[in-house]
């Protein structure tokens, strides 16, 4: 299996560098700068000290009984990446290009944000690193995700809202480019997901990438064989091919990408990218888009503001047209009801977005033996989304 | 067979003058309004027409295009309608008109259709913001075939070996990009400029002009000094947008583009 992707930052079609030319030497650099990191012994034990003292790594590999008996099917086993100082997979990538920028001499960090973990992960970053650091936020997520906003002022940022087109993600991450087109001399762009241009989605990948190595090594341990299905919540698709590149090779584990499906498909009100989209390119990458037939960008919808973005990375569009990756979707009612499931049989409440992965698991587990093994990312926690569960349900705090 | 584009700059150099490149947002506020400012602001003194396509995301773009846009998508505005526009404007003039459009819009439509179309609509060239060079492979060949230009933009933040590139690519005009950020921030280091736009000229072929942050008379002036070209898009946009409801906006408009004419003239 060739490397991916290929030197231009290509996934067969998908990927790229769509930028304007003020950011192709920063790319340039960035990419550079990356591969002799890559290479340098002094950066891997950085980053892996960071990882293990401070991120808290590796995280458990949890076997959910109560859940699997529940589901009366496979065993289920859930990747903790909850558990990850901050709260969700997110600070692994932050980590990481923090000390890139260190190296870089690059004393700025800017990010955007939709549920605002990759907000709080790059805040959390910067105020150890003792770097300056402004995130870019929509002002429809600032109200979904306030609790996340307080973090990262807490944490010494500053929150930039967005109060342009949906408010949300898409606009969060126009804003942090343009930002990072005005001021790239000295600052660094430290995007959340694997989303972007080249080598954006290629570097995050690999620093998402632990927790696939990670689950191999704990399964072969636990239960002495690979898994029968991976399953994975995709926004952007950071933490899903996170947990499922470590397996691309392993031909027998199957894997599904769970998009948001919000009010629905037919309703058009969702975030299923490969359910509803063409390939076009946004934002630095070609990949699956949700656009009309004029190439304008769609308003997406989900219940939960981490997956709910117009684009998914470009890696997945491959690996949607091979079929190495199956992509399904869960409406914001079954995420919703995943979530109270989960803590109610195991005592975990998980992120909104992680709910759409358990809500897959639902309808998958009990369809499969007893004998099978499912793992599911869990890929942050769901404190930030309480107060807009309560307010959902009429409840006030 | 020589382009309107090369005519103009052809014309001009044969005058001593330098070309003044309008930026009009499409369909903002309507497209029938964008029709007579073309032609109102081509009496004025503009000499070239780059005609924004609205995008729903323009991340090359600060916040006075990006209302533009908006404003335009607003009114119905769509790439196949501003190619009938075009072709319309093409029965009352031969001003050379460049789109500036994201990669996204062209994708949409396809290379070879779009290129087919716009050159046959009388579409002079092409600006695609979020198209460097390197991505332009697949662009390049229907746009070749239609003999439409493409053309590329080059920064402050550029690199010797990515000038070249940019300079060998580049066809109709090389747009320099006068400042590291968006569209409509404030023009800087105008030194820079000067010796960013001698480096460039010394390696292209094609004329050179210059836009991002002018904004003024004063501006136009300073700029059309050192370029072939100038490039004025933000503070045309600002006029359209604040005589919205005036029904003397095209002659307002206009007033504004034949002083900053007037000031190059004058450089």
């Amino acid at each position: 299996m060739p490397t991916l992707p290929d030197n231009r930052g290509r996934f067969g079609p998908y990927g790229g560098r769509y930028v304007p030319e003020t950011l192709m030497p920063a790319l340039l650099e960035l990419e550079e700068e990356y591969a002799k990191a890559k290479k340098d012994r002094r950066f891997q034990t950085d980053l892996a000290y960071y990882l293990k003292q401070y991120v808290g790594r590796p995280t458990s590999l949890y076997r959910a009984d109560r859940l699997t008996k529940k589901l009366g099917g496979a065993k289920i086993y859930l990747k903790r990446e909850d558990l990850c100082h901050t709260g969700a997979h997110k600070i692994n990538n932050a980590i990481g290009q923090v000390l890139l920028a260190i190296r870089m001499k690059k004393r700025r960090i800017i990010a955007e944000t939709g549920a605002g973990q990759h907000g709080v992960a790059t805040a959390t970053a910067a105020a150890m690193f003792g770097l300056e650091c402004e995130v870019y936020m929509g002002t429809e997520d600032m109200q979904r995700q306030a609790l996340n906003v307080f973090r990262m002022r807490l944490l010494g940022s500053k929150v930039t809202g967005v109060d342009a087109g949906s408010r949300t993600l898409k606009d969060a991450i126009s804003e942090a480019m343009r930002d990072w087109t005005t001021n790239v001399r000295t600052t660094h762009y430290i995007l959340g997901s694997v989303l972007g241009a080249h080598p954006y989605p290629m570097m995050i990948r690999d620093f998402q990438a632990i927790i696939g190595k990670e689950a191999r090594k704990q399964i072969l341990a636990a239960e002495g064989k690979l898994p029968d299905y991976l399953v994975a919540c995709v926004g952007g698709g950071s933490n899903s091919i996170g947990l499922f590149h470590a397996f691309i090779g392993d031909s027998k584990v199957k894997m599904v990408g769970v998009e948001a499906g919000g009010s629905g498909i037919v309703s058009g009100k969702h975030a299923a990218r490969f359910s509803g989209g063409k390939p076009g390119v946004l934002q630095g990458t070609m990949t699956y888009l949700l656009q009309d037939e004029n190439g304008q960008i769609n308003l997406t919808h989900s219940v939960s503001a981490g997956l709910d973005y117009a684009a998914v990375g470009p890696e997945h569009s491959l690996y949607h047209d091979q079929g190495r990756i199956e992509y399904s979707y869960a409406t914001d009612d079954e995420a919703m009801a995943a979530f109270d499931l989960l803590a109610r049989e195991e005592g975990i409440v998980p992120a909104l977005e992680s709910a759409h992965a358990i809500a897959h698991v639902i309808k998958l587990a009990p369809k499969m033996k007893k004998s099978q093994v499912i793992i599911a990312n869990l890929s942050g926690r769901g404190d930030k989304d309480v107060q807009q569960v309560a307010r959902m349900r009429g409840v006030e705090l | 067979m020589s382009g309107r584009l090369e005519i103009t700059f052809q014309r001009l150099r044969d005058k001593k003058e330098k070309a003044l490149i309008a930026y009009l947002m499409a369909g903002d506020p309507g497209l029938a309004e964008t029709e007579q400012l073309v032609v109102a602001l081509e009496q004025a003194g503009a000499d070239i027409i780059e005609l924004g396509v609205p995008f729903s995301d323009p991340i090359a773009d600060g916040p006075v295009i990006q209302q533009a846009a908006e404003r335009g998508l607003k009114s119905g505005t769509t790439l196949r309608k501003i190619l009938d526009s075009v072709k319309n404007l093409r029965q009352r003039t031969e001003i050379p008109i460049v789109l500036m459009l994201y990669y996204n819009s062209i994708h949409a439509m396809g290379y070879e259709p779009f290129c087919k179309a716009a050159t046959a609509a009388g579409v002079d060239g092409l600006i695609v913001p979020d198209m460097p060079p390197d991505e332009a492979g697949p662009l390049k060949k229907p746009a070749d075939a239609a003999g439409l230009p493409l053309i590329f933009l080059l920064a402050p933040t550029s690199t010797p070996s990515r000038r070249k590139l940019v300079a060998e690519e580049s066809h109709g005009f090389v747009y320099y990009v006068s400042l590291t950020g968006i569209t409509g921030a404030k023009l800087s280091n105008v030194t820079d400029i000067q010796q960013n736009v001698q480096k460039l000229k010394k390696v292209s072929a094609s004329p050179v002009a210059v836009g991002f942050g002018v904004a003024t008379p004063e501006d136009a002036a300073q700029v059309s000094k050192m370029a072939d070209g100038v490039i004025v898009g933000s503070a045309i946009v600002k006029q359209i947008a604040s005589h919205q409801q005036d029904p003397a906006m095209v002659s307002h408009v206009a007033e504004f583009v034949r002083s900053l004419k007037t000031a190059m003239a004058q450089a």
